[in-house]
């Protein structure tokens, strides 16, 4: 031993010790509160989705929970597709999948892969607007426009299912999109126009 | 909405054997994802079975099978069902709307839960959703509840459309479990009154899963009609809704078949108006004395009292139809 070592044995371990313990303090407390927050809020789970829209391939990282819907306006920003109700009441959000009609709200974005979306902004040719598109305008098919997306999207649908041989088979067919302006005149005179 | 697992298993087996009571099964996702929305449903994982799931109509005997994930747009436009069962399709274009019915799968619409505004409140008590929470809607707003067949612990109303014709035509529920075990549900016994477990809507064994529904074969394609009283023309529940089916011979009434949606906890069959028809001739006098005995043990709430004269109508009016559709 000499005056020149200036900690001892004793003192390193004690204070490496203190130190130690100090630093594990917070980590435990940490994994402790993480704990209790997992058991009275469970982690959201996320994944990988691959999926086709307007035949455009998207890979995105989404929560399970996602819908069509939101998918669509959060996380790929095409917002031409309305959240109206969001319980599928309304019909506001209406996309076609694989061709059909459906509502994007209550559907889970989990079940689209192998399957192929299409929205308001796949329906036109390039600059040229899809004949629905062009007798919504001519016809006066909407005010305010928020439901327009869901009207026309439905509407296609409406023209090629084929419920188109009367007014009113037209109004039940297209009773799934509901309009608060109440253009539903306009509506019908645009389906009946690209109908025949 | 609760985070949740997804996963979508390979095959039916696969998919029982990962069931449990908080884990979901989905298929159309119409009624689940709104119920999930809501917080009424929770699970910890989703099991997406629709490719697991028969998606097919099929001959089966002198019947019909119909694949539990057939959606509901595929029975309005199945050439079996519009020839013989059309009664079905019917039924099935009266409910939702065209969107939802290209979601929806068959099964799912036998397992929808009730629309009673107080089971998606979750502010209020409700006993099918919280049970010994006590009723909110039976001193509360209950226009659109049942008339019959409930209890003071729940007054909902299943609000199916394509299982009022169901059960007027006597169709069979095909289950299985995890041990593979099948049962074959008679209609009438599918769907439960609410009894002491308002909670449960139906007599599907824990775990296990709806394969098909299938329908005998039976002489009611002809005479037939489904008719549904809401507050708008199209795309409402029913206040109150009637199947009603005639096998008309000789111009006597061999055999008929009377059902109603949105009367009671299940979809509802008038056994005793179905009896007096029998035999009778088909003419105004039959039907509205058939309509008087549908009524007759009918007890209404506070607020759907109109509920009462209105099925009566419906029934004579559902019977009329039958001759002339």
């Amino acid at each position: 031993m000499n005056g020149k070592q200036s900690y001892s044995r004793r003192f390193f371990l004690k204070t490496s010790g203190a130190l130690a313990v100090l630093a594990a303090i917070p980590a435990s407390v940490k994994a402790l509160y993480n704990e209790a927050k997992n058991f009275i809020v469970p982690p959201k789970q996320t994944f990988p989705l691959p999926v086709s829209i307007n035949k455009k391939m998207y890979k995105v990282t989404v929560d399970t929970r996602t819908t069509l819907l939101d998918l669509l306006r959060e996380d790929l920003h095409l917002t031409g597709t309305k959240k109206g109700c969001d319980h599928g009441q309304c019909g506001a959000c209406t996309v076609h999948v694989d061709g059909e009609r459906v509502l994007s709200c209550l559907t889970l974005a989990a079940m689209l892969p192998g399957k192929e979306v299409t929205t308001i902004e796949g329906l036109a040719d390039g600059e040229k607007l899809h004949p629905m598109q062009q007798a919504f305008i001519e016809c006066d098919g909407f005010q305010c426009g928020y439901c327009t997306p869901g009207q026309i999207m439905s509407a296609v649908a409406c023209v090629k299912e084929g419920h188109t041989s009367s007014v009113a088979e037209i109004k039940e067919f297209m009773s799934g999109n509901l309009c608060r302006c109440g253009a539903y005149n306009g509506i019908v005179e645009s389906i009946q126009k690209v109908a025949k | 909405m609760k985070p949740f697992t997804f996963s979508k298993p390979e095959n039916l087996g696969k998919a029982l054997s990962i069931k449990k009571d908080t884990v979901q099964f989905i298929a159309g996702g119409t009624n689940l994802l709104d119920l999930m929305k809501k917080n009424i449903a929770g699970p910890d994982a989703v099991l997406d079975i629709t490719t697991a799931l028969s998606s097919k109509i099929e001959q089966q005997g002198k019947g019909v099978r119909i694949g539990a994930m057939v959606r509901n747009s595929a029975i309005t436009t199945d050439k079996t069902i519009l020839s013989k069962y059309p009664l079905v399709a019917k039924a099935v274009l009266a409910g939702a709307s065209p969107q939802i019915r290209n979601m929806a799968s068959t099964a799912g619409n036998l397992l929808q839960r009730t629309r009673c505004p107080y089971f998606y409140d979750i502010t209020t008590p409700c006993n099918k959703r919280k049970p010994g929470s006590g009723c909110s809607a039976i001193n509360g707003e209950n226009r659109m509840n049942a008339i019959v067949g409930y209890n003071e612990q729940c007054v909902a109303v299943h609000p199916s459309d394509l299982c009022v014709a169901l059960a007027a035509l006597d169709a069979t529920v095909a289950t299985t479990d995890k041990n593979k075990k099948q049962l074959s549900i008679p209609f009438k016994d599918f769907h439960k009154l609410p009894g002491d477990t308002p909670q449960l809507d139906n007599n599907l064994p824990a775990n296990a899963i709806i394969t098909s529904v299938d329908i005998a074969e039976n002489p009611f394609s002809k005479n037939f009609y489904y008719l549904k009283l809401r507050d708008r023309d199209s795309y409402a529940f029913a206040l109150v809704s009637v199947a009603a089916a005639l096998h008309l011979q000789d111009n006597h009434i061999a055999d008929a078949r009377l059902a109603s949606g949105g009367v009671a906890h299940k979809p509802w069959r008038w056994y005793e108006a179905e009896q007096y028809l029998k035999g009778k001739a088909p003419s105004a006098s039959t039907f509205s004395a058939a309509a008087d005995i549908v009524i007759k043990d009918v007890k209404p709430l506070s607020n759907n009292g109109f509920k009462k004269s209105m099925l009566r109508g419906a029934v004579e009016t559902a019977l009329q139809n039958c001759l002339t559709a």
